[in-house]
């Protein structure tokens, strides 16, 4: 079970879940059925973006397929669109986006718009546009752009304090619940000793997981380690740490394994994923949330694995993050042990 | 049930902060892009793309300087997303030469990012360029050139806000855990305690038990999802442009078949972790699969089947399109249909499950 939530979101995200749209369903409205028309329509057919449809639509039929999700976007060409090109030099398209989801919406219509200027340019005599700017673009990092090197250090964090946090919670609230907590600590066993054996295994299995992952992610995902393995392992340590205190902490302060579990989402899981940087941005959150991301330990070490696995950078380029999360860990470590100290008296 | 007391807390209070939080996080409109700008021309040309660049609002300037290697460090230390690279006698050359290539470097971790911030700037390049032959070119020296504009207009959300699209979906996700981890807890809750042995031994019969279990949860579910409303109006000012009623009649299809799920899995399970960690993996997977965060129709085949088993991403479809289209019954037939049977089979399924001798 433990294992399974790893693996099952590498795959995810490595093979089922991307932000690239590919195959949107779209509907194109040729009124004018002229070589130009023809020509473009051509192009959207073989551009791997859409799925064209032909079909003649009045605005209500596009409105209504709109409504049963059928379709993403229509192309309408007017009637004389071939014609007012070559006579007039310019003419017009009409496209028509079902904006429920914006960003499809607009990334479609680009498309749409780029695959147009492509044939413009076609259409120009061919003598060399005169000062003419050309960008040469390189991707660092990532040329591919692909999505599994933004998740994976996600993934890593996600698994991490998940395992730590909650389960750790939860099995000590269990002991609590079902009465043998006070077995536990009547025995000659130290306190401090039983709250160690809890949640060593939890240290483990973490440590596990996370080679799991990395060896996931290098070899089905191709997202390498580029810099140093050990700095990578000695992070995700203080981010292990950090979260085994944190999991003590709230099974200090809650007394049924529901209300921990429910404490270690909203404290932990919710902050994490919205909060680290991971699956939203940070830049685009109100400043509010902004600040509140700044005591989410996860963000930190997002940067901090991003900066090991992705850019080969070495600890010079992390030293403020790493001791950031350093603190944390003492600090929740700290409070946690002392909270739970003063539960015992 | 009520008398847990944390649970009444939980089932406002939870949602609540998720429908508070949540939206305002889940932002994938990009902007603020860093750049920094390698200006090795320092020409008036080079100067007035630096300023129609700054000036487009998608970018924020991380630095303006004349050397590379502090461009680099920009990206490396991620103060900068991109950097551009503007040549040693870039304007001069470009008047000689007719062409003049410039350096864009991109941090391409996050794809989406480095793909829109390119699109943006090099729409921004082209504009420039555009203007700059409009100025240096003699009128009389070329023929217009055959343009074709292409008009977009965006339906049903002219705005292109993103609350809109989020917030349904995300009510949904709510509804659905708050539901489905109620349901599943519940059954388990009662075999761990013992109470379970003790209601093995009334004359109660196996459905009936079951029902009596579903029903106080179809109610919890209703009144989340009227919270959910609620405040979906009333922060973010999103009223469904359809029928308000058909989006209670597919709630309560749907809340049967998670709840049916719920049951399932806490038949299964024998101590309330297990049945909590079950029910969250699938609750991940299912989120995740459900386009709720990222595109339906970009998914591999395969995906797209196992999504469809599941309710979550009918109803998340059934959400934005009633909501923001004003989609009606007719249009959503399918949806209530898989729902339903989905919800037969694992209702069916947990009750023949459901052993009463453990």
């Amino acid at each position: 079970m433990l294992f399974g939530f790893p693996i099952v979101q590498i795959v995810l995200f490595g093979f089922a879940l991307t932000n690239e749209l590919k195959n949107a369903n779209i509907v194109v409205v040729d009124n004018a059925k002229d070589l130009a028309s023809q020509q473009i329509i051509d192009k959207l057919q073989g551009s791997k973006f859409f799925n064209v449809q032909k079909e003649i639509m009045t605005p209500s039929a596009i409105d209504a397929a709109f409504k049963e999700g059928k379709i993403k976007l229509a192309v309408v060409f007017p009637v004389n669109f071939n014609t007012d090109l070559l006579h007039l030099n310019k003419a017009s398209i009409q496209v028509i986006a079902d904006a429920s989801d914006p960003n499809t919406a607009q990334t479609l219509t680009n498309y749409v718009i780029s695959i147009v200027g492509d044939y413009q340019a076609q259409l120009s005599p061919t003598s060399q546009v005169p000062y003419t700017i050309q960008p040469e673009v390189r991707m660092l990092y990532n040329p591919d752009l692909k999505g599994a090197p933004n998740f994976v250090p996600g993934v890593m964090a996600m698994v991490l304090l998940l395992v730590c946090v909650m389960m750790t919670s939860v099995s000590i609230v269990r002991e609590k619940e079902m009465g043998t907590m006070e077995i536990l600590l009547v025995s000659p066993v130290k306190p401090l000793m039983v709250i160690v054996a809890k949640a060593i295994p939890y240290l483990v299995l973490s440590i596990v997981n996370l080679c799991v992952i990395l060896l996931l992610s290098v070899y089905a995902l191709d997202v390498p380690v580029k810099g140093s393995l050990i700095l990578l392992l000695g992070e995700s340590t203080l981010l292990i740490i950090t979260a085994l205190a944190l999991g003590l902490l709230i099974s200090t302060i809650t007394s049924s394994q529901q209300s921990a579990m429910f404490a270690s989402m909203l404290g932990m899981m919710l902050p994490t994923m919205l909060l680290s940087g991971y699956l939203f941005p940070i830049e685009n959150m109100p400043v509010v949330l902004q600040v509140i991301s700044n005591i989410v330990p996860a963000r930190w070490y997002y940067v901090i694995v991003k900066a090991i696995m992705l850019k080969g950078l070495g600890f010079s380029f992390i030293w403020k993050e790493t001791l950031i999360l350093a603190g944390m860990a003492v600090f929740f470590t700290a409070l946690s042990l002392r909270n739970f100290k003063i539960r015992l008296e | 049930m009520f008398r847990d007391k944390g649970f009444t807390g939980r089932l406002f209070i939870a949602p609540a902060i998720q429908l508070i939080l949540l939206p305002m996080a889940a932002n994938y409109t990009i902007k603020n892009i860093n750049i920094a700008i390698v200006d090795h021309d320092h020409s008036v040309t080079s100067q007035k793309l630096s300023q129609k660049i700054l000036s487009s609002g998608y970018f924020k300037l991380a630095d303006y300087t004349d050397f590379d290697s502090r461009a680099n460090k920009l990206i490396e230390s991620d103060k900068a997303d991109l950097v551009l690279e503007i040549p040693n006698k870039f304007e001069r050359n470009l008047i000689t030469d007719n062409t003049q290539k410039t350096g864009i470097e991109v941090n391409a971790i996050n794809g989406v990012k480095a793909s829109i911030g390119f699109g943006y700037l090099s729409g921004i390049i082209s504009d420039f360029n555009n203007d700059l032959r409009a100025t240096w070119v003699q009128p009389e020296r070329t023929n217009p050139l055959p343009t074709i504009s292409v008009e977009p207009s965006f339906w049903y959300n002219p705005l292109l806000t993103y609350y809109i699209f989020m917030v349904p979906a995300i009510l949904v996700s709510l509804v659905t855990g708050v539901a489905g981890l109620s349901a599943a807890f519940n059954i388990v809750k009662e075999k761990e305690i013992g109470t379970i042995e003790q209601i093995n031994v009334t004359p109660i019969k196996k459905y009936e038990f079951i029902l009596g279990k579903l029903i106080p949860f179809l109610a919890v579910g209703g009144v989340v999802f009227t919270v959910g409303l609620l405040i979906s109006w009333i922060l973010y000012g999103i009223l469904p442009l359809g029928n308000i009623a058909v989006l209670y009649l597919f709630l309560y299809v749907f809340l049967f078949a998670i709840l049916g799920f719920g049951l399932l899995i806490s038949t299964y399970s024998e101590t309330q972790q297990q049945a909590n960690s079950i029910m969250f993996l699938f609750m991940m997977v299912f989120n995740m699969m459900s386009g709720l965060y990222t595109p339906f129709d970009s998914m591999p085949g395969w995906a797209q089947f196992v999504s469809h088993l599941f309710p979550i991403s009918y109803f998340i479809d059934v959400m934005r399109m009633v909501v923001i289209k004003g989609s009606g019954l007719h249009d959503i037939r399918i949806h209530i249909l898989c729902v339903f049977l989905i919800g037969l089979v694992l209702n069916t399924w947990a009750v023949l499950n459901y052993r009463k001798t453990s």
